[in-house]
């Protein structure tokens, strides 16, 4: 029986939101937002920050998956999903009521137009995913999540701990053969993803992902943002087996550290 | 002429209902009642629900032991409120005074009674007092979130008195205390030795999904098998019903050996977190309240445990 309030959460996030959007609700990008299905009265907002001059619709095949409760703000699980699309070049997520609004930017390339992470919310918030298609038109998904009241862990505060610091970049990585002849690719790496909204710590978050065959062919890649999770974890699911058994994860973060990894199952 | 008049109709209803439910919550009676479960021994039964503006946080059992020259309290409730209204309840049975008030762990339900009761009468295991240190005054502002005014005037009061394990008289009472663990870091199991009454906390619930946002299994079902061994007649879990047959620790540990050996297998597949959270429940925890709620948070508590175990075992590099 437990209910904490999120003591780090709101050092992170806490009078922040003067950094955000005004609240005044701006013209929609196109005719066919103008209803959004979420009924969030920062839709106006997200369509002139996201896809100004760009043509974007709602669409019921994209899914954002995750709690209706968070009971963790500092990591929400959500998986989204445009795989019923064909022909997804990019993904982004955002959450309308985050301080930072944009969570990551996703190329699924050689994998499945899905992928599963962890997010820190702020407050209750839609959490939208925009897939953009070979057209050029971005098409949206999202859902609703509360995340004040119901939230009971304690957060983590592991950049308070010495450990990351020596551990900072490592991957934790495993393959799964599916049943579908492709490869699911799950993976955790130590960042401590620092948002930069708290005083006196700056944003430090790994900002690249690049996943590449055993040949150095890029399969998939991944930009996280701040309000993704500290030791961000993903779930990508990868169209064909993996040649030779594995993969190799690299990339960076934004103050150049290289992330440099082979996954294996 | 239909609309008029139902119009009215609807302006009564309301002129009738809403003084009613007004009346009811300015009140801020839990309308707690302390049943005498065996000679000198006392519960008083919370519901089986999450804590809510309506129930005020009264979903906990807390207890006391009325000896021969004072009374023992077992933990204090969600709220100042709570915890004078437990007073009344034990004035009602006893004039003698409290000699000693237990927190058996810290979470809020458990102590945020304490207000009420004499200070210097406070007491919980070492680990439990650091625990309401630190993380009391975050459940305090959580709790006024979730059951509103109810929480009025509650403040976080730490015990003193650091309690250690063993079998002392107390008020000229056998009683004994084991320091456990595994609900929490340090769980305390209060024995009535004279009635055979086991105060398990929230080691035991029964028909109500356990929760998990500090727990180690593993040593929750250690705790568990020690407690089976125990001499009781009547067993008081932390949420549920009193029971004299072991039927909720075999409840609990089931539910407990199932949610671990789900991570634990969920993990080792290879699944997503939001996939962990879509997987059929057993027919066999249905009827526990609150399962589907329940395993869902536990999920979030427990999977990225077993996740980084299976992805560790996997690494290469």
């Amino acid at each position: 029986m437990i209910r904490h309030t999120l003591v780090l959460a709101g050092l992170l996030w806490a009078g922040t939101f003067a950094l955000g959007p005004p609240y005044a609700v701006a013209a929609p990008a196109g005719e066919q937002t103008a209803n959004d299905p979420l009924n969030s009265p920062r839709w106006g907002d997200m369509a002139k920050a996201f896809f100004d001059g760009q043509e974007v619709v709602f669409d019921p095949r994209i899914s954002v998956s995750g709690p209706l409760v968070a009971e963790d703000s500092l990591n929400v699980p959500i998986t989204v999903d445009a795989s019923a699309l064909p022909g997804v070049e990019e993904m982004i997520v955002f959450a309308d009521f985050n301080p930072i609004l944009k969570a990551l930017r996703f190329e699924p390339g050689a994998a499945q137009a899905r992928l599963g992470f962890r997010l820190k919310l702020q407050q209750s918030s839609p959490v939208r995913v925009a897939a953009r298609t070979v057209d050029g038109v971005w098409r949206v998904g999202g859902a609703w999540v509360t995340a004040t009241g119901g939230g009971c862990t304690l957060p983590s505060v592991g950049s308070g701990s010495p450990e990351w610091q020596e551990r900072l970049n490592e991957v934790s990585g495993r393959l799964w053969a599916r049943i579908d002849g492709g490869e699911r690719l799950r993976m955790r790496v130590i960042h401590p993803m620092d948002t930069g909204l708290a005083a006196g710590i700056p944003a430090f978050h790994i900002e690249d992902i690049v996943i590449s065959d055993e040949n150095g062919r890029i399969l998939s890649r991944i930009q996280p943002l701040e309000p993704v999770s500290e030791n961000p974890s993903f779930t990508i699911d990868l169209a064909e087996a993996a040649s030779g058994g594995r993969l190799h994860v690299s990339g960076r973060d934004n103050n150049g550290n290289r992330i440099d990894a082979w996954v294996t199952r | 002429m239909r609309r008029p008049l139902s119009f009215a109709g609807l302006l009564l209803a309301l002129l009738i209902a809403l003084p009613l439910a007004a009346q009811q919550r300015s009140s801020f009676d839990y309308g707690l009642v302390a049943q005498e479960i065996a000679p000198g021994a006392y519960v008083i039964v919370g519901l089986r629900e999450d804590f809510s503006f309506d129930n005020g946080g009264n979903i906990v059992n807390t207890g006391f032991i009325v000896g021969r020259s004072g009374v023992i309290v077992i933990d204090t409730g969600p709220s100042r409120r709570y915890g004078e209204q437990m007073l009344a309840a034990i004035r009602a049975v006893t004039p003698l005074p409290v000699v000693l008030t237990l927190n058996t762990h810290h979470h809020p339900d458990h102590f945020l009674g304490n207000q009420a009761f004499p200070q210097d009468t406070l007491a919980a295991l070492p680990e439990t007092i650091a625990g309401i240190r630190s993380e009391g005054e975050g459940f305090n502002d959580n709790m006024y979130r979730l059951n509103g005014d109810w929480m009025r005037d509650t403040e976080v009061v730490i015990p003193a008195r650091a309690l250690s394990a063993g079998r002392q008289d107390i008020g000229g009472r056998d009683v004994e205390f084991l320091a456990l663990g595994g609900h929490t870091a340090a769980d305390l199991v209060v024995v009535d030795h004279d009635s055979g009454t086991v105060y398990a906390a929230d080691l035991l619930f029964n028909g109500r999904a356990p929760t998990t946002p500090h727990a180690d299994i593993p040593r929750w079902i250690a705790a568990l098998e020690q407690l089976a061994r125990l001499p009781a007649r009547l067993w008081v879990p932390g949420h549920g019903d009193v029971s004299a047959s072991l039927a909720p620790l075999h409840e609990t540990r089931d539910y407990l050996e199932w949610l671990a050996g789900t991570m634990r297998d969920a993990a080792e597949a290879g699944m997503d977190m939001t996939e962990v959270f879509a997987l059929d429940i057993p027919a066999r925890f249905a009827q526990l309240a609150l399962v589907d709620t329940e395993f869902r948070r536990s999920v979030v508590h427990l999977f990225p445990a077993a996740e980084q175990a299976a992805l560790s075992g996997g690494r290469r590099d």
